[in-house]
């Protein structure tokens, strides 16, 4: 059987690619969101009670899990609307920390405690039957009559807009699938971490899955999947000290340096 | 406790978080640019106090000095090494406020790494008094706290009205390529600028531990988001409605802990951005300029 | 107008204030089916302001907007050319990392269906019907302009007459029955003002109707069926080209504006 340190780097990759692909489809239609932690804290707990306490079948508290996010994605996404980008940015940020709060203060799911004894339903294949299909979702959707909207969008909202294309419509549904998918990696996370709590969920975590995408290049769903890949596999591969430690701090500050001299990502095409 | 107790004790917080949101305001009043650190040069500033308390047995002027000077040093060099080495691009305009977010990680990592990731106490060295005002008891340390950020403030609006320098930086506000023409060096006003606005953050920092009398790595994102609702609520670019913004922040918490449910009271401020963002993106004195495309 | 056939557009006391500024002062317009119809101005006039208002990028202060009968005013963009009126942008407005074929099919968007579901459905590599319809009629609009050599090449690659033509041929993907053209020859040589002269007339035998803003005046004088003359807001003349041509009130608001120059 595989050494159980690789396989748990293999599972930790694998939500990584399903956390950061989340991110990538609201970035595909010009969406910047900071706040991807929130939906992945949503997904976490509710799939996380749904069979720790409640003791549901995995399968169904993780679809859960993503429906509930994706709910409250709708919900948020519909402000969205009118907001531009820094705005956006700053909004999710806010209601990252709103949901962190929220279940720092929850009862039912343990508050400040968290929420222990979930089930080890989250294996190697779970995880990467889910990361391929969050792919071929993406794969789908690229070439797809929607997917050309969903660029038409980021690429000219007004222009968009003049053609038929309704923003409203199409930034809420984009937002919305992807705080769906940002609960399924949520859910995988908590059934492998087996506790949750806040702060697991906090502003670093929306930080760390937005860096994944923008350093693998915003542009497609393969930068995406590349940076997730980089930044969970590289700190294990330089096994320089104590490399979990800093892998943080490198990434912010390759972060910079990215955007100094490659804006476009690793894998991200030139404009 | 009285209203008016609690409407004090939201001025001595909010002009904390004034502070804070003035840095916010002017760097993107000169840079058009939400600088994602600024919470964190807050933070390190707090530490910075800490440390000269600490370490150097100093009072509270000496931890004001010492975190104004280290944060209007890092902010300088947050400025000159990540944000003005980026080029202009078409397509990449958000690329500087990307790169404050990769800093901000950076900063609060290694904060971490040096002070823990645990709140740490804040003590402060300095005689304790009490007033009785009627309904209002303010102790030195408040009376301090106010005193320091609503003067800094004052001095800010004398600065920047009266001063030449001061002007010079509302100009190159107002518009960079019209200032180069009147001859006002930008890169120099810029880098006063960051100087200025971190100066003040570290100095809230402190006041912060002292109003808390604890501090953690934390706090730059907690007060960092605070500060960009201040902002937001002020309306982007105003000097002026930081201040308030900061102010009314500071009171809503406080009436909320007090009257609501004390363990949402961060949240407040989150709801704050979120209704400033959905009914009036312009904030109470911001004009539609930035806001939608 | 002597035919009772409804006009495809209308606009009454349509009014478009900046704060204290009037940009458009109670414009009355009717466009009959079937022909072309100019607006023509000095700089500042509010030609582009009511193409705004038109086409729903702005809403009006005053007045109304009616499309073949029916009251749009205040619609969103979207809905406007869902119903039928697309227009292009003075400063062309194309999805640059898109190829012409991609930017004409994404015009086809209102006028199909199939969301997210349907596009977990679709098999790679096996084109849906809707999407190979979409396809076949994106290469139609796009051999009428006379781009099809250039149908994979990205649109900011494309020489600036080929742009506008393509940006007629995205807005003709969404059937339009009226098409806003905003100063859509600035900036071309004289061939290409012919050439594209000639495209506009040919959209008239497909049932289009166009409403131009240019100050290609040669060209608006050669193709247009009636001309409305717009200066400070208002509407100050309007008919056949060879009446506005000669009106006292036009000639002195362009000799006005070139004297102040």
């Amino acid at each position: 059987m595989l050494d159980p340190y690789i396989e748990s780097v293999l599972i930790f990759t694998g939500i990584n690619v399903v956390l950061a692909l989340s991110l990538y489809l609201p970035v595909s239609a010009g969406l910047l969101s900071l706040g991807q932690g929130g939906f992945m804290a949503i997904g976490a707990y509710t799939s996380g009670y749904l069979t720790a306490v409640a003791e549901w079948p995995f399968g169904i508290a993780l679809f859960c899990g993503g429906l509930m996010a994706g709910l409250v994605g709708l919900i948020v996404g519909i402000p969205t609307l009118r907001i531009k980008g820094v705005y956006l940015i700053i909004m999710t940020m806010g209601f990252g920390e709103i949901v962190r709060v929220f279940f720092l203060n929850f009862e039912p799911t343990g508050a400040a405690s968290g929420l222990g004894g979930i089930p080890t339903y989250t294996t190697l294949p779970v995880v990467w039957v889910v990361a391929l299909l969050a792919l071929f979702l993406c794969f789908q959707i690229d070439g797809s009559r929607i997917g050309r909207a969903i660029e038409a969008v980021r690429e000219d909202e007004l222009a968009a807009e003049v053609i038929g294309i309704n923003l409203t419509r199409v930034k809420v549904s984009i937002f919305g699938l992807g705080a769906f998918v940002a609960g399924i990696g949520g859910s995988l996370f908590a059934h492998y971490a087996t506790f949750i709590d806040p702060g697991q969920f906090s502003y670093a975590r929306s930080a760390e899955i937005f860096m994944m995408v923008v350093l693998g290049g915003m542009g497609n769903f393969i930068g995406a999947t590349a940076g997730a890949i980089v930044v969970t596999v590289l700190p294990e591969l330089l096994r320089i000290g104590d490399a979990q430690q800093w892998r943080m701090t490198v990434f912010g500050a390759l972060l910079v340096v990215i955007m100094i001299v490659r804006p476009w990502g690793l894998l991200g095409v030139r404009r | 406790m009285m209203l008016i107790q609690q409407i004090v004790n939201g001025v001595m917080l909010g002009s904390t978080y004034s502070l804070v949101a003035i840095g916010y305001t002017l760097v993107f009043g000169v840079l058009h640019l939400v600088h994602l650190a600024h919470g964190e040069v807050f933070m390190i500033g707090a530490f910075a106090g800490l440390q000269v308390v600490l370490l150097a047995g100093g009072g509270v002027a000496a931890a004001i000095t010492a975190a104004a000077a280290v944060s209007a040093v890092l902010g300088v060099l947050v400025y000159l090494l990540a944000i003005k080495p980026i080029k202009a691009r078409k397509g990449h305009f958000l690329a500087p406020m990307i790169s404050t977010i990769g800093v901000g990680v950076v900063l609060e990592e290694l904060a971490t790494r040096a002070f823990g990731g645990e709140q740490v106490g804040f003590p402060v060295q300095m005689e304790s008094y009490v007033w009785h005002l009627g309904a209002v008891t303010l102790t030195s340390v408040q009376l301090v706290i106010l005193l320091v950020s609503l003067g800094l403030m004052f001095a800010l609006h004398l600065f920047v009205t009266l001063t030449r320098v001061g002007m010079a930086m509302r100009a190159t506000a107002e518009s960079m390529m019209i200032s180069h023409t009147l001859g006002i060096r930008s890169d120099r006003i810029i880098i006063l600028t960051f100087a200025i606005a971190s100066a003040l953050a570290g100095v809230a920092g402190v006041l912060v531990g002292m109003s808390f009398n604890s501090i953690s790595p934390y706090m730059g994102v907690d007060i960092g988001i605070k500060g960009l609702a201040a902002m937001l609520l002020g309306g982007l670019g105003n000097v002026y409605g930081a201040m308030l913004g900061g102010l009314v922040i500071g009171i809503v918490e406080v009436i909320s802990v007090a009257y609501l449910s004390s363990s949402y009271r961060d949240a407040f401020a989150f709801f704050v951005i979120i209704a400033v963002l959905l009914l009036r993106p312009r904030g109470i004195f911001g004009t539609t300029d930035h806001v939608e495309g | 107008m002597t035919s009772a056939e409804t006009p495809i557009l209308q606009t009454r006391n349509l009014t478009r204030r900046f704060g204290g500024y009037s940009a458009v002062s109670n414009v009355d317009l009717a466009v009959r089916k079937g022909t072309i119809h100019a607006v023509i101005g000095p700089n500042g006039a509010g030609k582009t302001t009511l193409f705004n208002l038109i086409s729903g990028v702005l809403p009006p202060t005053a007045g109304q907007i009616i499309i073949d009968g029916i009251d749009v005013s205040g619609a969103r963009p979207d809905s406007i050319a869902r119903r039928g009126v697309v227009r292009t942008f003075q400063g062309v407005r194309l999805f640059p990392s898109m190829t012409a074929l991609e930017n004409v099919e994404v015009g086809r968007f209102s006028r199909t269906r199939g969301g997210f579901l349907a596009a977990l459905a679709r098999v790679p590599g096996l084109a849906t019907p809707t999407e190979a319809t979409t396809r076949r009629r994106a290469e139609e609009l796009l051999e009428r302009v006379g781009l099809s050599a250039q149908r994979d090449m990205l649109a900011s690659e494309l020489a600036l007459a080929d742009q506008r033509r393509l940006e007629v041929a995205r807005a003709l993907a969404v059937d339009p029955k009226l098409l806003l053209l905003d100063e859509p020859v600035a900036g071309m040589n004289p061939v290409e003002v012919h050439e594209a002269g000639e495209l506009y007339k040919s959209l008239l035998k497909d049932g289009i109707t166009i409403l131009i803003t240019e100050h290609h005046m040669s060209l608006v004088m050669a193709i247009s069926d009636r001309i409305s003359v717009m200066n400070y807001g208002c509407k100050i003349s309007e008919g056949p080209p060879d009446v506005v041509r000669r009106d006292p009130e036009v000639l002195t608001a362009y000799l006005r504006t070139e004297a102040a120059a």
